[in-house]
């Protein structure tokens, strides 16, 4: 079975005593070491690998790199499964498994195809004209568009594989590994500097594997490249990436590479990596990322076995690959005769050479009339015939100015083409800089102009030709690049180059028709979305006048390739269309990154526990011993509530709200934010801070404040205490620890670095029990025998420093639930023992840990607000009918001056009011929208919404706050509130739901 | 992704970093004092040239410092670091202080000039 019938005979570098046995489209195949996927098929004569996108076109292997845009396969089973992977990359190894994509049921008879006989139906914007109405018929739509125009398929599950991140720095980033890049890195390893080479491709080298008609200092190109390698290699400072893009160029000179693994290094390693990020920061940058060759357009350019001239000449040198049996090739320029040369020498059959220029001259043109290939100058071809494979094709002369074909037409037949419509440089990189592009006449490409970053583009994607130029130029960049960097050295001496020269091109951007009455066949420009020069015009015509709506509209130079063939000739056409010229015409944007990335390798190891860190409180152990559901809070992993067997979650927070008003409740509240402040003028700066007066705070008192944004808005709230002189314990919400922390320093640093006030963070530091209830003042007599806790000697809004338990604690009373309270704050190595402490004595007055939302009834219950449940940056503290706690004889603290503003006094302003459902047991949904009035069905006006809603024990109803358009005004009226199935009615009350007295202040 | 020297700790990636808006915005001294509009102007009003600005950075996952930056928006190019309660020292810096719309705003006269170092 290892047939490989078009291997040429000792010819390119795959390793032929390592067969490898592959799986495409459940037939097994054989290749060799050094082959990629597309070298090894086309080893075994198979052009055709897909599928096109919209028409369902059967596609071959068109170039031998990045820019593929037709071979795309799905590599690999299950979970781990990559699909739209470009078999022009894809390293071949043993066991290989990959499938076609886009086709049903098989490749060779595909039901989609369809789409190409109703071509007419499908212009460009063809979407977007046809399922735009009725739009309710969308989604029946979508489900058939996904399904017949598509690529690959997505993993069902999560990605088995392990990808990594690494960082670096580096003085000379070099990328691209052909002649240039390889001389630069050459000349600045010399230097000892600090050298990253990378390439994306398996073997260094780029054009040196497949140019091999010249020759460097007398040795053949590959000898040149592996004598440098070997040098590079000697060198210690030097590190060598194949298998490696440079995805994306930032700011800063810094560059993410995506190195991928081959199974074989990762079977020498425990771990199995798949992919490793590489984010780099290059004190110098050369750019040597080569170019990339431009297809011609002519009517059914997409056959399988047509494909680009010198990747015809890299399947055959590198990979000791035939294309076929008959070859003809297609030009506007002098590269299809080095293809040709290189078929010849291998007695491969040619069936011509089709030029667009009239009168081709030079070494290479004079070399293929002496061999007697056949020659067609000012020839194009007009036609192609072949569904699975090109059979034949029709050429006929071209008029003096190419814009129509005259006399009578041949047709030759041929298995394969070569086509070559010049070459675009590689500028992705870049542009992505923030380099500027010029537009060249002359070969009708970009190329880089002013760079942006400390960087220097050298080869072909500078615009270089010859290999002369492009050793002499790397050797010289990466010389410089590493003195930049402060290496010393000289650059080694520029070999010897013996090549051919290229002469210049014939733009002609779409070959005319044959009968200018017939509209039929189809030119593409973009291969992989389908998109044809008539596509263009008629976007062109329908207005899309910029590159940018143009793209949009058509889909030109989106998908997996980034229109890396197509763009340039797709601008050209479009400027033509316009009667302007490309550089008129623009350019898209080059975006990162330059070819698809897993998205597995920017997660890199931070998924499943490492996605985000998790934190816990000393007592986590008792809680998850207890069986308690944990909610996340910010990073938290906060005590949720802990139900009993056999209890709903209902029956568990209606026991813990009892039990925290009949007898004492349990609260772990270590997660609050805890900021230490000190400093002579620490009263001054809160004082600026909060909305109340905080001058007079006497040492050993606490109080309640309110932080609000220069805007005027509720930013947080916490009880500050002051412990002693100039030593204050501010808290603050779970969730705003570290932006009140970021707060109170911006302040002090920025506006106020004259106070004399030092903050930190001690979150962490404490552990906090709270019990409350109308037992706990003996439970804590019993914990701390010493103190004494009587109202007198220890009042509501004080602090106690003493032993609880044995252990130095500090002790607030202080409530958020309206009863009696403590706060016992113990460094946090001793809250588990505190906490244990406390159940065992607390035993025998049925002491009832309670979680968080037992703790958000109980608040509620109490008309307390939640900072981030209640408000949302948009609400004042007069909102939420807090006027008490806005001092108005202060005369400045932060948001202040906002209050006063004019938006900020209408009556209609969104407030905190409390609701009563009609019916008393059904809890309305948090979020539900508030109307006045009702109407039959939406739109109606909405007034306001639900921020907390419960059922509260305590009460025997359900309870709820909102925020509703003038809502003060409205205590009283009914209000309503329309759900997907049903209306609830509710009646607008003020925020106390229990203790309408206000005896509970604190027990 | 910036490279951002800060001035306690020296170069870092700017993940390290928080940005802090436009520097030189100072607190009025009496906020009472203004009317709507010009407290609008203090509260909401934000410089955003092509070209060089002057703003704020602070090393948030580092030394936790304010600190100014120089920055040209259009290729992020940093060409000045100085102290949070300093001016530019560069010409350009200098320059673009001097001739920012809020030197010649009524909101700044209410200000009592910081003391610069
Ligand atoms: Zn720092």
């Amino acid at each position: 079975m290892n047939k490989q019938l078009f291997r040429v005979k000792d010819l390119g570098q795959v390793d032929r005593s390592k067969p490898l046995r592959f799986k495409f489209d459940g037939k097994f195949f054989v290749g060799y070491r050094g082959d990629t996927l597309a070298s090894a098929l086309l080893a075994n004569g198979i052009h055709l690998v897909g599928r096109s996108f919209k028409y369902h076109r059967p596609r071959g292997i068109l170039s031998a790199g990045a820019e593929e845009p037709n071979a795309l396969v799905q590599v690999g089973e299950g979970n781990g499964t990559d699909p739209n992977t470009r078999a022009t990359q894809i390293k071949l190894e043993d066991g290989l498994i990959v499938k076609s994509q886009n086709r049903w049921p098989s490749l060779l008879l595909d039901l989609g195809y369809i789409n190409n006989l109703l071509h007419r139906l499908l212009p460009a914007g063809f979407y977007y004209k046809t399922f735009m109405w009725p739009s309710s018929w969308w989604m029946r739509y979508e489900y058939w568009i996904r399904r017949i125009a598509g690529l690959g398929e997505a993993p069902k599950g999560a990605d088995p594989d392990r990808y990594e991140k690494t960082h670096a720095h580096c003085d000379v980033l070099i990328v691209g590994g052909g002649p240039a890049g390889l001389s630069a890195a050459l000349a600045a390893g010399k230097t000892g500097a600090r050298v990253v080479l990378v390439d994306e491709q398996d073997s260094f080298g780029g054009s040196l594997n497949s140019n091999t008609d010249c020759t460097v200092d007398e040795h053949t190109t590959l000898d040149w490249r592996k004598r440098t390698l070997a040098i590079l290699e000697g060198m210690p400072e030097v590190i060598l990436l194949n298998r490696t893009v440079a995805t994306g160029y930032y700011d800063h000179n810094f560059l993410t590479l995506l190195e991928t693994v081959s199974p074989g290094q990762q079977n020498q390693s425990e771990y199995k990596t798949r992919q490793r990020l590489w984010k780099i920061r290059a004190k110098r940058v050369v750019l040597a990322t080569g170019a990339l060759e431009r297809p011609l357009v002519f009517k059914d350019n997409d056959r399988p076995g047509i494909m680009l001239s010198a990747s015809m000449r890299a399947y055959l040198n590198q990979y000791g690959v035939s294309p076929g049996n008959r070859v003809l090739l297609f030009t506007n320029n002098d590269d299809a005769y080095r293809t040709a040369i290189s078929l010849k020498e291998n007695n491969i059959p040619i069936a011509g050479i089709v030029d667009l220029r009239e009168d081709p001259t030079g070494e290479l043109v004079d070399r293929i009339r002496h061999e007697g290939i056949a020659l067609y100058p000012g020839y194009a071809i007009v036609s192609t015939t072949g569904h699975l494979r090109i059979k034949s094709v029709r050429i006929m002369k071209l008029n003096d100015d190419g814009t129509k074909v005259i006399g009578n037409a041949k047709d030759i037949t041929c298995d394969c083409i070569g086509m070559s419509g010049g070459w675009n440089p590689t500028v992705h990189l870049f542009s992505q800089s923030g380099g500027k592009l010029e537009w060249d006449d002359k070969f009708e490409r970009f190329l880089p102009k002013i760079a942006n970053q400390p960087l220097i583009s050298i080869g072909a994607c500078n615009g270089t030709q010859s290999l002369s130029d492009c050793l002499k130029d790397g050797l010289k960049a990466g010389a410089e690049s590493a003195r930049a960097t402060n290496n010393k050295g000289r650059a080694p001496g520029t070999p010897r180059v013996v090549e051919s020269k290229c002469n210049d091109e014939r733009a002609i951007w779409i070959i005319p028709r044959e009968n200018s009455y017939k509209k039929n066949g189809k030119y593409f420009v973009d291969f992989q979305n389908d998109v044809t020069a008539s596509d263009i015009s008629l976007a062109a015509r329908e207005g899309y006048r910029s590159v940018e709506h143009l793209k949009r509209y058509t889909t030109m130079g989106m998908g997996t390739d980034q229109g890396k063939t197509s763009n340039v000739t797709a601008l050209a056409i479009l400027g033509e269309t316009l009667g302007t010229t490309a550089p008129n015409i623009g350019h898209t944007t080059f975006r990162p990154p330059y070819t698809p990335a897993t998205i597995g390798a920017y997660a890199g190891r931070n998924v499943g526990a490492l996605f985000d860190p998790i934190r816990t409180t000393a007592m986590h152990e008792h809680h998850e011993e207890f069986g308690a559901k944990f909610e996340h809070v910010s990073q938290w992993m906060r005590a949720w509530y802990y139900p009993k067997p056999n209890e709903t979650m209902q029956q568990t927070i209606n026991r813990e709200v009892k039990a925290a008003r009949d007898s004492i409740g349990l609260l772990d509240a270590s997660t609050l934010g805890k900021i230490d402040i000190k400093g002579l003028d620490a009263a001054e700066f809160l004082n600026r801070i909060y909305t109340n007066s905080w001058l007079k705070l006497a040492p050993g008192k606490a109080r309640y404040g309110l932080m609000l944004k220069e805007d005027g808005m509720v930013m947080d709230d916490g009880v500050t205490t002051h412990l002693n002189s100039n030593h204050y314990h501010m808290t603050t919400t779970t969730g705003g620890a570290a932006s009140v922390l970021d707060w109170l320093e911006e302040w002090h640093q920025t506006e106020w670095p004259d106070l004399d006030v030092y903050f930190t963070s001690v979150t962490e530091h404490w552990a906090v029990a709270s019990i409350c209830g109308p037992n706990c003042r003996s439970l804590l007599a019993e914990l701390a025998p010493e103190l004494d806790l009587s109202d007198e000697a220890f009042p509501f809004m004080t602090v106690k420093e003493g032993d609880v338990a044995g252990i130095a604690a500090r002790i607030f009373r202080i409530s958020f639930t309206g009863e009696l309270s403590f706060e016992i704050n113990v460094p946090r190595r001793y809250g588990l023992a505190l906490w244990q402490a406390l159940i065992e004595k607390g035993e025998k007055y049925d002491i009832c840990p309670y979680g968080t939302e037992a703790m958000h009834v109980l608040r509620a219950e109490k008309g307390f607000i939640i900072v981030g449940q209640e408000t949302d940056g948009t609400v004042t503290p007069h909102d939420l009918g807090m006027d008490w706690i806005v001092s108005k004889t202060k005369h400045d603290f932060i948001g202040k001056r906002a209050l006063s503003r004019s938006d900020m006094l209408k009556s209609d302003r969104k407030q905190l009011v409390g609701l009563l459902n009609e019916n008393e047991n059904e809890v309305i949904p948090e979020g539900s929208q508030i109307v006045e009035m009702l109407q039959p069905s939406p739109p109606m006006a909405m007034i306001g919404h639900i921020t907390s809603s419960y059922y509260s024990p305590n009460c025997n109803r359900s309870i709820a706050m909102a925020l509703i358009k003038g809502g003060k005004a409205r205590i009283g009226k009914t209000l309503h509130i329309p759900l997907k199935n049903k209306t609830i009615k509710v009646k607008v009350t003020d925020t106390l739901f229990l203790d309408k007295n206000k005896e509970l202040t604190d027990g | 992704m910036l490279y951002i020297e800060c001035p306690w700790c020296g170069f870092r990636d700017d993940e390290e970093f928080h940005y802090g808006g436009e520097a030189h915005i100072q607190r009025p001294t009496d906020p009472n004092e203004l009317n709507d509009e010009e407290f609008s102007e203090y509260l909401y009003l934000k410089s955003n040239p092509k070209g060089v600005i002057l703003e704020r950075w602070l090393h948030s996952r580092g030394c936790r410092r304010w600190f100014n930056v120089l920055r040209n928006t259009v290729t992020n190019e940093i060409t000045e670091i100085y102290p949070i309660d300093t001016l530019p020292n560069s010409k350009e810096g200098t320059e673009y202080y001097g001739q920012n719309w809020r030197r010649k705003s009524s909101v700044e006269k209410t200000i009592k000039p910081r003391e610069y170092k």
